[in-house]
């Protein structure tokens, strides 16, 4: 297999978009990558396109063919990829194995979603067409209603008090929301920066534990990356960022994980996918761009990838091993909770974000001394799990 | 199929499957046991019984069921070892004010008819399975 790298990376700015389309958003956001790329269009041969719920947003599918038309790419394969939350992730993979295995030298890859102008009703059904379509929706769970079962679950399981989880939660939001304040791509940029414990707690209850503050905001953005062979990244680029390690998983629905949920087990087996294929462990990546659809799966997600023990990250968290300043810092770029949420296209902006950190031209909270980092999206309740390891080395 | 179990609920019969090579229930039912993949299952009525995992009172519902909430969500792990997803029969402010204390509560499932959405997959009737506390709090 043959190594591959990022080329340029791009990103909409992330909010509400009320006139501007799904291939409005992708388009801005390709064009930046395409920019910084130095590659000519006629060197992209494929676009990779991730978008979870069109059709109820947009009353539109059977978008990927429109995207590449729009940017110019006319006639190229175009194919678009669901994978719910994580639909971009899933396309980032494909599209570096389908380089890898050198059936394309270069692939665009990116993402959109209107989900804050699709309206909280429509929106909160969107992202529930992620829950088991037959045997969970009935009941009206809804996605922070998956992530309140499993802090409860949390609590209970590992014995942690539930007032004091709750307190470590509000310190993810805390936490993300002053990296998101930083991020003038952010939905909340220059917003919420200076959050206190009581602000979270008291903020709105959605699904008990879960407050309005525990939740990541519904969004419209973009987001886009170029990728390419090594060989081709070193001779147009001076600085690649190479991918040592990308990993995948899945599993069925919540109630059949049954109270292995808050293990996420298949994002415990994606993480050692991916930290194998770079021969990479936890102690080797330098900051993660993370999941944080709700600020206790900020705390499951760095368990069950490695970073710390079950039952612990909790703790890690209030001692701040996890801020811009801590052991590994988490989200940088604010996260979903402080950049944003715009389904179908967070996992490639996790990806932007890892590319410019690591070329020290990140859009805000530039990290000093990282070489290596990872990013976690999750689709669904630990349905579809992607994990993807990005490094300034080849190895 | 999904409306046999539905249909069962209704008739307060909880359905669900046993393995016959590795003794284990798979609840509600699917192609293959939901602990070893067999094929080799057979249909059974399980007892009903179960406690409660994890629960969740919902504020903010999906379109086509807004006018339901305040509704608390629960997972129960059943008798027979597998979990299923539903809703409890309480009133929402006691709820929040057992929180925690409501879990290892033992419930008893049933089912109950609610109004259909455009999206469920049945389109004749939307069916959830209820659970009922075994001692009132």
């Amino acid at each position: 297999m043959r190594k591959v790298a990022v080329l340029g990376v791009g990103m909409s700015k992330f909010g509400k978009h009320p006139n501007r389309s799904l291939v409005d958003l992708f388009a801005e956001a390709f064009f930046e990558a395409f920019e910084s790329s130095n590659i000519e269009l006629k060197d992209i041969e494929a676009i990779y396109y991730g978008n979870f719920v069109g059709e109820m947003t947009d009353g539109s599918a059977n978008l990927a063919g429109f995207m590449a038309d729009e940017v110019g790419l006319k006639g190229i394969p175009a194919i678009r990829f669901e994978g719910a939350c994580a639909s971009s992730s899933v396309a980032f993979r494909e599209a570096v194995k389908a380089v890898a295995a050198g059936h394309y030298d270069c692939v665009a890859v990116g993402g959109s979603e209107r989900l804050l102008s699709a309206g909280t009703a429509i929106g909160t059904r969107a992202l529930a067409t992620a829950v088991d379509g037959v045997y969970e929706i009935t009941a009206g769970l809804t996605f922070p209603g998956v992530f309140a079962l499993a802090a409860r679950l949390y609590s209970k399981v590992y014995e942690v008090p539930l007032e004091k989880l709750k307190e470590a939660m509000a310190y993810v939001s805390i936490k993300n929301h002053k990296n998101g304040a930083a991020n003038p791509k952010g939905q909340f940029y220059g917003k919420y920066g200076n959050l206190k414990v009581e602000d979270v707690l008291n903020s709105r209850m959605i699904c008990s534990p879960i407050t309005l503050l525990d939740c990541c905001p519904m969004t419209d953005g973009g987001a886009a990356a170029i990728v390419a062979s090594a060989d081709l990244a070193e001779k147009v680029i001076d600085d690649p960022i190479y991918v040592l390690g990308t990993g995948q998983a899945s599993a069925g629905s919540l109630f059949r994980q049954g109270k292995e949920m808050v293990k996420a087990l298949s994002r415990k087996r994606s993480a050692e996918m991916a930290f194998k294929e770079a021969k990479l462990t936890p102690k080797d990546v330098d900051f993660v761009e993370l999941h944080d659809c709700f600020t206790i799966a900020e705390i499951i997600a760095l368990e069950a990838m490695g970073f710390f023990e079950y039952g612990e990250a909790w703790k890690a968290t209030l001692d701040g091993a996890t801020s811009l300043d801590g052991e590994l810092p988490v989200n940088p770029d604010g996260g979903l909770i402080g950049k944003g949420h715009p389904v179908g296209a967070t996992g490639v902006s996790q990806v932007y974000t890892v590319v410019k950190q690591l070329r020290g031209k990140a859009d805000c909270n530039q990290l000093k001394n990282v070489e290596t980092a990872m990013t976690d999206t999750l689709g669904g309740d630990f349905t579809t799990l992607v994990n993807i390891i990005l490094s300034i080395h080849k190895r | 199929m999904f409306k046999d179990f539905f249909n069962a609920l209704l008739e307060g019969k909880l359905i669900g499957l046993k393995c016959n090579d590795c003794g284990s229930y798979t609840c509600p039912p699917k192609a293959t046991c939901n602990n070893c993949g067999s094929r080799n299952l057979v249909k059974v009525e399980l007892s009903g019984k179960g406690r409660i995992l994890s629960f969740t009172t919902t504020y903010v519902a999906p379109a086509g069921y807004e006018k339901e909430v305040p509704y608390v969500v629960a997972m129960v792990e059943l008798e027979e070892g597998p979990c299923i997803m539903g809703r409890l029969e309480i009133d929402p402010e006691k709820a929040e004010k057992l929180g925690q204390h409501l879990i290892d509560m033992e419930v008893r499932v049933y089912g109950k008819e609610f109004p259909n959405e455009p999206f469920y997959p049945d389109k004749e009737k939307r069916v959830v399975p209820m659970f009922k506390l075994e001692r009132p709090v």
